[in-house]
């Protein structure tokens, strides 16, 4: 036993140099980890805290238009003073009108409804990129993104032009005579999918391709080869190992459709009800903040639950990889 | 000569006129573009045969068991499988399964559902598959790994599984790409005697194809030795090794000495060559080769013999040199001795005994001889 011990004892304490190294390293370590910590609580927690405590406050007409306002120059007793005043009336106030509840319901309809059609319209288009030849892919790919390089505003600003009763599109379809009516799209939900399954496409796309490309082709004629049309492949194997990818496109088109202003406001019409369009109305239009804020807080915590489950699906997807 | 017969005795239908084949590519030419696959070629193969494509990367192997697979279609000329043409059917439509060289194990499904999916989609009764598939675990020794997914398996027992997955549906033919490939080398030697069993067992028609010469000399009946697209040649191991039909063969299957030379006489007994070693060879195994013809006489290392002093006959099937190097394998050691020429000729002998009364080493004169029957005469 003695003489494991000095063997060991005599060892050189791993290939550090000294414990001055070894210690420098672990800071280094924090260091680099703290980064993105620190980004978070600076951009996101921070700014968050802020607009919580507005939640909690009161409209007043004044700059900024809301009171208590904290007061450094009371000191900390100003503090507590300003933290008493502060209450949960505005949060009481979103359920006693219906108006928000329809609105938090109306969007999360209308996104949940467009990103199934988002993933209806992506998923032959990631397939295809993904079965291309690998010298065709990374131009496809190029593709996808290339509406991001103009102005998003612009792009759904360009659909009025298409959709309205006088748009391209219904002068097409008059001038071929498969309608002698034009349609009326612009101002309805069909407009709302439209713009949002547009807008959001690659954001399904990009997940989608990711996972059926990285999928060996054997696999699919290994089941062919036990008896499997190829219909019945793609349900049976293609399908259920793009499941990652299809929750990924569907949770990163869902989560900002829930909160989308611009596309409801410029192509939904007065009469469409979401809760982007609500929160706007109460910042700009009625100048309540402290009842925006807490209509924001809501939708956060409305959309942590489908972040959350996001997450679990990612872990597990990379449990899973092999 | 007499003629050198399958491993398996009793077992050679394609010696037998009457015998059927049960597989046959029948000018078959596959091209992908400008690029020619598989060129012109007809082989046959028959039922229970263990049947072995073997060559070099990119010789059409793997093409040829595609097509039979249904993966690819010909360009021209016929597939048959039991007298069936299997133009135009498509891969879940044909009596023949395969398994995969990357082993395509679905990794979203438990070693249990990888085998029943090819049961399954045949519409087997639920009982009849849980039976079959249990059977089938049984046979591969996986039973206990049955609800594992294919990710939490080490690699000898993802062959396994991919191998009870082939064979679940009972194919008439199973095609095996490069089965063993994926296994180190231990693992690799124990499978090949039980994919052997298994092909007993299940008296299945197995075509495996690989560029493992020693897999293909274990394992199957015949060989064919594939080469650009053609066949070089069809045979049983023995005959590959002991009686090859070509240069090509000789060189790509085992280890070889090649005497290039001209035949000076034949007579009823053999020829006489004069080689461009300066050894004058005389051998019984003549072969077609004619007086006058260029021909090359190849010799396995094993069957030259190394010693100082010279032998009994040294006009003929010997030559002095010197030892140019030693490779000491623990088995056998292998001399390499340089004639008077420069050519090194390999001489492989045996270590039967612990320590040799001759010792020979490095720069030691040297006589390498041979017996009359030692090589064959290749005129191709």
């Amino acid at each position: 036993m003695s003489n494991a011990a000095l063997s060991q004892a005599g060892l050189p304490a791993g290939t550090d140099a000294g414990p001055g190294t070894k210690l420098l390293r672990a800071v280094a370590g924090r260091v680099v980890i703290a980064v993105p910590y620190l980004w978070l609580l600076l951009f996101f927690l921070i700014p968050f805290v802020i607009v919580f405590k507005i939640s909690l406050s009161q409209t007043a007409i004044a700059m900024p238009p809301y009171v208590p306002v904290f007061d450094l120059s009371e000191g900390i007793f100003g503090l507590f003073a300003s933290l008493r005043e502060l209450s949960f009336e505005n949060y009481l106030w979103l359920t006693e009108d219906a108006l928000y509840f329809n609105a938090y319901l109306s969007s999360v309809m209308i996104a949940g409804a467009s990103t199934f059609l988002t993933l209806l319209v992506g998923y032959p288009i990631a397939y295809g990129m993904a079965r291309a030849p690998a010298t065709l892919r990374p131009i496809l790919l190029m593709l996808v993104i290339l509406p991001f390089w103009t102005s998003f505003l612009i792009r759904v600003y360009a659909w009025i032009g298409i959709l309205k009763p006088e748009g391209l599109l219904n002068q097409f379809l008059l001038a071929i005579g498969v309608i002698d009516q034009p349609l009326i799209i612009m101002n309805t939900h069909t407009a709302i999918f439209i713009g949002i399954v547009y807008s959001y496409l690659p954001f399904m796309v990009l997940p989608l391709y990711s996972a059926l490309e990285k999928m060996d082709y054997s696999l699919i004629e290994a089941a062919q080869d036990l008896g499997c049309p190829p219909t019945s492949a793609f349900w049976k194997i293609t399908f259920p190992l793009s499941l990652p990818g299809v929750v990924a496109g569907c949770l990163l088109v869902f989560i900002p459709a829930v909160g989308e202003f611009v596309i409801p406001d410029l192509l939904g019409g007065s009469q469409t009800l979401m809760i982007g369009k609500t929160l706007w109305n109460e910042f700009f239009a009625n100048r309540d903040w402290p009842v925006s804020s807490a209509v924001a807080v809501i939708l956060l915590l409305l959309l942590v639950v489908p972040i959350v489950l996001f997450q679990n699906a990612q872990a597990r997807a990379q449990e899973q990889g092999r | 000569m007499q003629s050198l017969g399958s491993i398996r005795r009793d077992f050679s239908p394609w010696n037998d006129p009457a015998a059927k084949p049960y597989i046959v590519f029948d000018q078959v030419t596959k091209k992908f573009g400008d690029f020619t696959a598989v060129n012109n070629l007809s082989l046959s193969i028959y039922e229970r045969e263990f049947f072995a494509l073997l060559g070099a990367s990119g010789c059409g192997k793997s093409t040829l068991l595609r097509m039979l697979a249904g993966f690819e279609e010909p360009t021209s000329g016929r597939i048959l499988l039991d007298g069936q043409d299997l133009r135009g059917i498509p891969p879940y439509r044909r009596p023949v399964n395969m398994m995969f060289q990357s082993y395509a194990l679905f990794p979203h499904m438990t070693v249990e559902a990888n085998i029943a999916f090819g049961l399954k989609q045949e519409g087997m009764e639920s009982s009849k598959i849980a039976d079959r598939v249990a059977e089938m675990l049984r046979l591969v020794k996986l039973e206990q790994f049955a609800k594992r997914k294919p990710h939490q398996l080490s690699g000898g027992q993802r062959q396994r599984v991919a191998l009870a997955r082939s064979v679940a549906k009972r194919p008439k033919v199973l095609l095996l790409d490069e089965p063993l490939g994926a296994l180190d080398k231990k693992l690799r030697e124990e499978t090949q005697f039980e994919l052997m069993d298994l092909q007993q067992k299940l008296g299945l028609t197995f075509v495996v194809v690989t560029h493992d010469q020693e897999e293909a000399m274990t394992m199957a009946d015949r060989i064919a030795i594939l080469d650009k697209g053609e066949v070089m040649q069809v045979a049983t191991p023995a005959e590959i090794y002991e009686a090859p039909g070509s240069r090509f063969v000789a060189n790509f299957v085992g280890n070889v000495n090649m005497f290039e030379g001209m035949v000076t006489a034949r007579d009823a007994s053999g020829v006489s060559i004069n080689s461009e070693s300066g050894i004058a060879i005389r051998t019984e195994n003549a072969g077609d080769a004619q007086s006058g013809a260029k021909v090359a006489y190849a010799v396995r290392p094993e069957k030259i013999k190394v010693s100082s002093r010279p032998p009994m006959d040294t006009a003929n099937n010997a030559a002095e040199g010197e030892i140019y190097d030693i490779a000491y394998l623990g088995d056998m050691t292998v001399y390499y001795v340089r004639l008077a020429n420069g050519l090194v000729v390999k001489a492989a002998s045996l270590n039967s005994a612990r320590l040799t009364d001759d010792p020979l080493t490095w720069n030691d004169r040297a006589w390498i001889s041979f017996k009359p029957d030692s090589g064959v005469v290749l005129t191709r």
